[in-house]
């Protein structure tokens, strides 16, 4: 995130799309709802599903899944039309707006609609609050960036913001919600196949040097590694022979878990390291139980870039050890001590060597978390990002046109499925569904499906159906409801019985990896058919 | 035949009083009668039968006022078979109907009082803005709109002295100035018609009666303060006077009275009705604004106070209709003549809902610093039945009780407060020998304990906690240091509640204790009541010798608890007996009779 | 009043400077001068119910309510007097007398405000007799106890759910002594099971299920630290009983959350001492997880990845980390694969 999570309570309109805010982020909603509610300020909801957020918002767009490049470029193109891009801050802080400009001028307000089915006075009057409203502040998450254009996508959420001066201002910003306790410090600890810590290239020759001098290692490799995705790929290639998963679940959580499968089988020597004999781990080789967060010091960086201390609870369960200290005597084994001694050492050296975090020590956030970047000792940490200019300069403008979505539906596979968080679990299970209350509150998977077309197929609500795709199929109760538009199916991704990820497409945007898990097509079947009895 | 009158105007009083009693029915038979006569077609306008607005004397309703040629006649008590012979022998024959006038009582409970906000209700036809046109109507607003500036009109009421009329007796002016001078172009005024009190039904019969005054005072609020809406919060179970109202502001509408640039004047003025559920919390100004908004009727603290920061957080005015309804009175009679009556500190007249033991019960406006005397034994017609008189209760279920020592007591808001009472909406219940005061006391605070909207815990669990000492008491189970409790968590709860109706809960008892200790003593320690009206201190005795074995008592008793029955003694059992009394009225030789418990104990 | 303004009031005679947007009870707070509250909590509106924080001012004939009185230039307050003392007594007492006098059984004891105040005004004897509120206990849901014959009808938790949460799954319903917290007409709990009701409540009516019983307040050693779950990253504090996390409770001065939590960071935390938790490394053999020790464990995986890496390169080796473990078990695992292995093919699923 551009900006802080206290600064939202005072905006003037949010704008929210792809991001199931009051469920998958309930502590941030919180202050959406209340600027809402008590302050005055508009909220703009994008999404093909009617979310909580869209009881709040002041207006909701629910565009067709995978039409959000063509969604926003519609909202410039009409922003500019009247007028109400910030010009000043184009003119100071950005460039290359023309060549945005030349993208956006065939989507006016009845082109946009018939891409994302948004009438176009909705349109028109969303454009008109995030352009005219002073702080306004952007919100997205995986209902973007889960696409074959992710990244496009994201570039385009930037523009708008951009475009409305809504970038450099407390309270304003490009946020980005990030869906796990610790997903933004694992991207910053170089925990990427492109990137040393603190988003440093692999493929620069500094940047190796530097590595290889902190590291006291010669053997760097210089070119970048491979993906999640590209790893499954090699293993199913047969190129990647041996695999280190360290608290994960690739098999529940990435698309196509057929796919996955295969590649997990395929590899010579599969090492997991979890707190539960998860799917995957049950694949392994060798399974090496891990310590949980309360059994362990550490920190955790938040989704507004909060470096936060983790302090240790309890003594590990068992036998289990924590993390770092199995990788640390692996390594040993390995011919590469690492002798820390404890966790703040490591963060010191994590410090030397990655300039976001240069000022961040565990002494320093004992009693408050701080946010990067931090550069030495002395900073005081930063709220909002791109204060009086960008990172690389200028704002760049990137022209972005809507392009479909890999798979849509067709006549074998009528439906459009999208997945999603829930409120009550969390990511693939392995923990929420072992919490009695949170298994009591939602004890199964569900697939949501409109009235109109459980009335066709003659689906009645709570009916087990069989769902499948061209890559696999399974078989899920039905939740009747208005909440998905028709012809769209929804489904959680959390319940290993009924697992969407079996069903989506593993279809990866080319600039980021990340594979489509918010579209892809299936038909839905009747379980049993019903027998006439004689 | 006597020559037939040249005009005949009949009015007939249909407030719900009016129509309960069968106004509508009599109101019918006069139109019947003068149609059929052919007088309503001969004389044509000139013969007309209306209805009017509450007349105040209730207890003689149906009341109708015969106006012939201008000759006022007023009957009371008239049914529907009465009209033909009223017709034949007064209307055709020119003799009224002796028998059926008013009499000197209808004459005693005008002459004591003294009506300004009441002087056109009972009088002008409420569901005709003509009528009220016809007596000035309406002329107040334009006065005001065509010659004053707000401020003007501010000091106009201040200087009339007119006080809230609600209860508190807050300066109506005063009030107006701090919201006139409240930032903020959007503000509102608001009519608080939730009029909750028991028995009481003041404003109902002034929105009844004249509902175009009250429209007409809150648009001179409204001008005063400069808002641009006003609502009545006026409880559904008043729907004749919800209709009247709305069919009012209709006209008023149609008449340019009310909506966009009233009179051509620059200023736009409406109102809309907002129909309460009943929650007498709901008369309190923050619960009221609560309730509007859509919220649990529940008062908030003040500050900040309505006038800053009221309805949807805009500077808000509230005042009662009484209040609103002396408004235009005021602007077209002067501030002068409205503070020459009444008392010193308390200008005008009350209009007050005198119910209870006394001979004449009714509406009645009275001017300010009145005796209570004169009240009761004038407009009243003192007690029914020439039993004594024992207290008079005013200020609602959270007035106090004034005993007859007490009498000569002015009714004004200060003198009131001083003997423990409070001026309150206009409630004003007599109460006689027969009369409990505990029983009294245990009823009001029953009523406010029901009533407390439950948030501040002195109102919500302190007046429940005195209610169940009263209950212990009147039932015979008093103790020793109950009074000193009561009286002791009665100013507890006074100082420490919330909002108006837990400061003014215990009112009824300490003022009680305060005037009626013995009868309290009675209770607790002979364990007997007095009057004889707390069920669990006596019982029915079947007088042996005057029993003549008719069996009537056995027959009517509800629960069966009379055994006995032709040629077999009476006897009643205790344990099913629920005291209702039916026997000792119906018995023809007076031989039941009702015995203290502690009588029968001690034998 | 511009809320910048300075005023100057006295309380019990002693200077305090107060912002214009001060009530008196925040003023007095922060002179540490000690009002007695129930119905009052800093992150929600002034209520002004329970009526134990009146105070008396000059000029004020009638004692108003700390924590709902705005201050103006000049005031004068006296928080404490006979009288001030005696109202806040009657008042605890009226509450007492309809409560269940069941504190040794009570989850809130030793942390219940009403307590506290019981005690602070000595209250051992109570005298007011009469009826007692009997409310079913309404646990028709999987996380939230509602024990209402122990509320205190103080609010906290109906504006909580409404000015926080911006649900209202709950509010006030009857009226006088009857009055009472429910859901619309009754119905089951509608609610998104945050618990930030629990934390309001300054008695034992509203309890976690699944602490119940679990652990008094000073048998539990208590923890700050951060939620496991989203990317919010609030703050929590754990409570642990003999290695037991027993209960999540908010952390006071704040976080990102503000003592906020969700129903997975309030109540997500069974799954620590699950009976399911590896408790020992875990080597395949034939194709069954046989136990082992680390030593014999790590051996085999080292010796696994140092055969590969010679035999088909550094980077036939591939390595996912997590966004679920912290910053410097990432740093050490990417640090571990790119130099003991050799390859920068590690990655974690930051995209899912």
């Amino acid at each position: 995130m551009t900006n802080s999570i206290a600064e939202f309570e005072h905006s003037d309109a949010y704008f929210v799309i792809g991001s199931n805010t009051t469920e998958a982020h309930p502590i941030i909603a919180l202050r959406l709802k209340r600027g809402v509610r008590f302050n005055g300020a508009k909220l703009v909801v994008a999404d093909p599903r009617e979310i909580p957020l869209t009881r709040y918002a002041t207006l909701w767009l629910r565009h067709k899944p995978g039409s959000d490049a063509a969604l926003l470029n519609g909202l410039m193109h009409v922003i500019l039309k009247e007028g109400l891009e910030d010009n000043k801050f184009i003119k100071e802080r950005t460039e290359n707006l023309d060549a945005l400009k030349k993208v956006l001028k065939k989507y006016t307000p009845a082109f946009t609609e018939k891409i994302t089915g948004v009438p176009k006075e909705k349109l028109i009057e969303a454009a008109r609050i995030i352009g005219a409203e002073d702080k306004v502040a952007f919100f997205y998450a995986m209902g973007i960036t889960q696409h074959i254009v992710g990244t496009e996508n994201v570039m385009s959420v930037a523009n708008l913001a951009m475009l409305t001066g809504n970038v450099g201002r407390p309270s304003t910003g490009v946020n980005p919600l990030r869906g796990q306790s610790n997903v933004q410090g694992a991207c910053d600890m170089g925990g990427l196949y492109n990137f040393y810590p603190g988003y440093q290239k692999v493929d620069v020759e500094a940047n190796w040097e530097k590595f290889s001098k902190a590291w006291a290692c010669e053997t760097l490799s210089r070119k970048p590694g491979l993906s999640a995705t590209a790893m499954v790929d090699a293993a199913v290639a047969g190129k990647l022979k041996a695999l280190y998963v360290m608290g994960e679940n690739p098999l529940l959580s990435d698309p196509d878990i057929g796919h996955t499968e295969k590649a997990f089988e395929n590899l010579d020597f599969l090492v997991v390291q979890d707190i539960f004999m998860t799917e995957t781990a049950a694949m392994a080789d060798v399974v090496l139980p891990a310590a949980s967060f309360v059994e362990k010091d550490g920190t955790f960086t938040n989704t507004e870039r909060r470096v936060q201390l983790l302090r240790k609870v309890n003594e590990p369960v068992g036998e289990s050890r924590v993390d770092w200290e199995i990788i640390a005597d692996l390594s040993a084994r390995m011919g590469r001590p690492m002798p820390y001694r404890d966790t703040s050492e490591i963060m010191d050296e994590i410090a030397s060597v990655t300039p976001l975090y240069g000022g961040i020590s565990h002494k320093r956030i004992e009693k408050e978390g701080l946010q990067w970047p931090c550069p030495d000792p002395k900073h005081p940490g930063t709220p909002y990002l791109h204060k009086g200019q960008f990172t690389r300069g200028k704002g760049h403008f990137v022209p972005v046109d809507y392009h479909p979505p890999a798979e849509l539906p067709d006549k074998g596979y009528p439906f459009l499925l999208t997945t999603g968080r829930m409120l009550s679990h969390y990511h693939t299970g392995t923990m929420t569904r072992r919490v009695e209350g949170l298994n009591e509150i939602c004890p199964e998977g569900f697939m949501e499906i409109h009235p109109s077309d459980a009335r066709k197929l003659k689906i009645t609500d709570g009916e087990e159906v069989r769902v499948a795709s061209r890559r696999g199929e399974i078989t899920v109760k039905s939740k009747v409801t208005r909440k998905v538009p028709p012809q769209v199916v929804y489904m959680n991704f959390h319940f290993a019985e009924s697992a969407a990820n079996r069903l989506t497409i593993a279809a990866l945007d080319p600039l980021s990896g990340i594979a489509e898990a918010k579209v892809c097509a299936v038909k839905i079947e009747k379980l049993k058919p019903r027998k006439v009895r004689v | 035949m006597n020559s037939r009158p040249k005009s005949i105007s009949i009015s007939v009083c249909m407030g719900t009083g009016g129509i309960a009693a069968g106004g509508a029915e009599v109101m019918e038979a006069f139109e019947e009668a003068l149609a059929h006569l052919g007088l309503a077609a001969e004389l044509r306008e000139k013969c007309t039968a209306h209805k009017v607005g509450c007349r105040g004397f209730c207890a003689r309703d149906v009341l109708v006022d015969v106006v012939l040629d201008g000759q006022r006649t007023t009957y009371e008590c008239v049914q529907a078979d009465m009209v033909p012979r009223l017709v034949e022998e007064h209307i055709v024959g020119g003799v009224p109907v002796e028998q059926w006038l008013a009499g000197p009582d209808y004459e005693a409970f005008h002459a004591g009082q003294t009506k300004v906000v009441l002087s056109d209700c009972g009088s002008i036809d409420p569901e005709e803005i003509d009528a009220y046109l016809a007596v000035d109507g309406y002329t107040a607003i334009q006065k005001v709109l065509g010659e004053m500036l707000p401020e003007e009109v501010i000091t106009k009421i201040k200087d009339s002295g007119l006080r809230g009329r609600g209860g508190a007796g807050f300066p109506t002016g005063l009030k107006w100035s701090f919201a006139a001078m409240a930032k903020g172009n959007e503000k509102y005024i608001i009519c608080n018609a939730d009029e909750g009190d028991p028995g009481a039904f003041m404003d109902r019969s002034i929105v009844e009666g004249n509902p175009h005054a009250l429209i007409e005072g809150m648009s001179i609020a409204g001008y005063a303060i400069g808002a641009n809406l006003g609502y009545v919060y006026i409880r559904a179970e008043y729907p004749l006077a919800v209709q009247r109202l709305a069919h009012a502001i209709e006209q008023a509408r149609a008449r340019e009275f009310l909506g966009k640039n009233i009179r051509n004047a620059g200023f736009d003025f409406d109102i809309q009705i907002k129909q309460g559920a009943g929650a007498f919390v709901c008369g309190e100004e923050t619960a009221l604004i609560a309730s509007i908004e859509g919220g649990r009727g529940m008062p908030r603290p003040k500050p900040p106070f309505p006038a800053h920061r009221g309805l949807w957080g805009k500077p808000t005015i509230i005042n009662n209709v009484e209040t609103l309804a002396n408004l235009p009175y005021i602007i077209r009679k002067g501030s002068e003549w409205f503070a020459s009556l009444g008392s010193e500190k308390s200008k005008g007249t009350k209009v007050f809902a005198l119910t209870g033991k006394v001979c004449n019960t009714g509406l009645i406006e009275v001017p300010m610093g009145i005796a209570l005397k004169e009240i009761i034994y004038g407009i009243g017609g003192g007690i029914e039945g020439g039993r004594q008189f024992k207290a008079v209760q005013t200020g609602g279920p959270s007035g106090g009780c004034i005993p007859a020592e007490l009498l000569d007591t002015p009714v004004d808001y200060e003198s009131l407060a001083q003997v423990g009472a409070i001026m309150g909406s206009g409630g004003m219940v007599v109460m006689d020998e027969d009369n409990c005061m505990v029983e009294m006391a245990r009823y009001f605070l029953h009523f406010t304990q029901e009533e407390s909207c439950g948030k501040c815990v002195p109102c919500r669990v302190g007046t429940k906690r005195m209610l169940e000492i009263l209950e212990r008491i009147v039932a015979g189970q008093g103790e020793a240091g109950d009074l000193e409790l009561l009286l002791d968590l009665g100013e507890d709860i006074k100082a420490a509640s919330l909002c108006g109706l837990g400061q003014t809960a215990p009112n009824p008892v300490i003022s009680t204790i305060r005037y009626f200790r013995d009868e309290y003593d009675a209770h607790i320690v002979h364990k007997r009541c007095p009057a004889g009206v707390c069920k669990a201190l006596f019982e029915y005795q079947v007088v042996e010798p005057l029993c003549k074995l008719c069996g009537l008592c056995v027959r009517k008793c509800p629960v069966g608890a009379i055994e006995g029955g032709k040629k077999k003694l009476a006897k009643i059992k205790d344990r099913k007996c629920v005291k209702c009394g039916i026997c000792i009225e119906v018995c023809p030789f007076d031989a039941i009779t009702q015995i203290d418990i502690h009588e029968t104990a001690e034998v | 009043m511009e809320a910048g303004r300075v005023f100057k009031i006295t309380i019990n005679g002693q200077a305090v400077e107060a912002r214009a947007d001060d009530t008196i009870l925040k003023a007095a707070q922060r002179e540490g001068i000690h009002i007695p509250t129930l119905c009052y909590h800093r992150q929600l509106s002034p209520y002004g119910g329970c009526r134990v924080c009146v105070v008396s001012v000059e000029g004020i004939p009638r004692l108003v309510a700390s924590c709902t009185m705005p201050v103006t230039d000049g005031m004068q307050v006296r928080t404490d007097s006979e009288q001030i003392r005696k109202i806040r007594s009657t008042v605890v007492e009226l509450i007492l007398s309809n409560h269940p006098k069941d504190c040794m059984v009570c989850e809130q004891s030793g942390r219940c405000e009403l307590q506290d105040l019981a005690y602070e005004f000595g209250l051992s004897h109570i005298r007011f007799k009469g009826e007692v509120s009997v409310h079913e206990i309404e646990n028709q849901n999987p996380v939230l106890e509602r024990d209402y014959n122990k509320c205190i009808l103080c609010g906290r938790c109906v504006r909580m759910c409404d000015e926080i949460q911006g649900v209202g799954a709950v509010d006030f319903s009857k009226r006088g002594f009857r009055a009472k917290i429910a859901t619309a007409y009754d119905g089951v709990l509608d609610c998104e099971f945050c618990g930030n009701c629990i934390g309001a409540c300054p008695v034992g009516a509203l309890t976690g299920k699944p602490s119940r019983f679990k652990g008094r307040p000073w048998e539990v050693r208590k923890v700050k630290t951060v939620c496991n779950y989203c990317g919010c990253g609030c703050s929590i504090m754990v409570n642990v009983k003999g290695g037991e996390v027993v209960r999540v409770t908010p952390v006071e001065d704040g976080g990102i959350n503000e003592g906020m939590l969700c129903v997975k960071g309030k109540f997500g935390f069974e799954y620590i001492n699950h009976e399911d938790r590896l408790k020992t490394p875990l080597v395949k053999k034939n194709g069954a997880f046989v136990e082992a020790s680390w030593d014999e464990a790590l051996d085999v995986v080292a010796a696994n990845l140092g055969r590969i890496k010679k035999k088909y390169g550094s980077d036939s080796i591939g390595g996912l980390c997590s966004a679920k473990c912290s910053s410097e078990d990432n740093y050490l695992f990417q640090k571990f694969m790119r130099t003991a292995i050799g390859t920068n093919s590690v990655d974690h699923c930051a995209r899912y």
